[in-house]
């Protein structure tokens, strides 16, 4: 495995572990956190925080690195416009993850907890990620 | 785990201290692909590289790599923990919302990941609409499902 790799297995079981640990593999807490007009959890906000918290500090040691530990260069995104795809795909995704309670992360780290759920989950939204590929090449 | 049980004033279940602890892996987690690998940790375009349907630019291996962590870090915390049970929804409502989820991250180029944590931690304002967008949807859809007495968790 190459370096990059082997980093990219490491961030995955951290972000994993933290998932899990946050309450976010279990639907009932993220969909308490939805549930703002009745028996709200904030547990989410948390959680939220705490990685923000982290990531504003990451992003700021980016600028006083030449380039990343294993890679040529940083690629993050660069656009700032606002469309009805970012908007319209983010509303559709929110409306997924009300009803289920589960979004891409913890989907994937559920199918350690709740493999048969966590499989028809991922399943399904692999499938809706090949649906829009097939639809946008043939646009 | 019993240090982590603190509970907030007024919200018997919620769980601050275990979340922000949570978070902060998650974050440490972000800012390892961030300064590892110069990428965004957006668990819906890794996983959409890794199946070979775009997203990210990161290559195909470590895309599986960071993937295959994903239940390997919550493994860790069942085994730790004494194992977790959380209530799931059934099959029919899990496939609508994969569906969703899977359509719409890809349409809206992120998730919670993504645009909630590395994208609003940098302050980009297409994750900032987006992640006020989804969590919009998403408390309207769970009112909604409230309100007519859709019950989707066992």
């Amino acid at each position: 495995m190459s370096a990059r790799a082997i980093t990219a297995l490491i961030g995955g079981t951290v972000f994993g572990a933290g998932l899990a640990l946050g309450g976010m593999t279990d639907p009932a807490r993220v969909r308490g956190f939805l549930d703002l007009f009745g028996d709200w959890d904030p547990t989410l906000a948390f959680v939220m925080g705490g990685a923000l918290i982290v990531m504003a500090i990451a992003w700021r040691i980016v600028p006083g690195m030449a380039r990343p530990l294993f890679e040529d260069g940083f690629h993050v995104p660069t656009r700032s416009d606002l469309d009805v795809k970012l908007i319209g795909g983010a509303a559709l995704f929110g409306i997924g993850w009300g009803v289920a309670g589960l979004c891409p992360g913890p989907g994937f780290a559920a199918l350690a907890i709740a493999p048969a759920d966590a499989a028809i989950f991922v399943a399904a939204m692999m499938a809706g990620m090949l649906l829009v590929r097939f639809t946008e090449r043939k646009s | 785990m019993t240090l982590l049980a603190f509970t907030l004033p007024g919200f018997p279940d919620a769980a601050p201290l275990a979340g922000f602890a949570g978070g902060a892996l998650i974050g440490i987690a972000a800012a390892i692909m961030l300064l590892g690998l110069g990428r965004i940790a957006g668990v819906s375009g890794i996983a959409a590289k890794a199946a070979g349907l775009g997203g990210s630019g990161m290559d195909r291996m470590s895309a599986w790599a960071f993937v295959i962590g994903l239940p390997l870090g919550a493994l860790i915390i069942a085994l730790a923990s004494g194992g977790l049970e959380p209530s799931f929804a059934g099959p029919i409502p899990l496939i609508i919302a994969g569906l969703l989820v899977g359509v719409g991250t890809r349409i809206g180029s992120g998730c919670t990941s993504g645009h909630g944590v590395c994208g609003m931690s940098r302050l980009s304002v297409r994750s900032i609409v987006a992640t006020l967008t989804f969590m919009a949807t998403g408390i309207a859809t769970v009112a909604i499902m409230n309100t007519t007495g859709l019950e989707v968790l066992s």
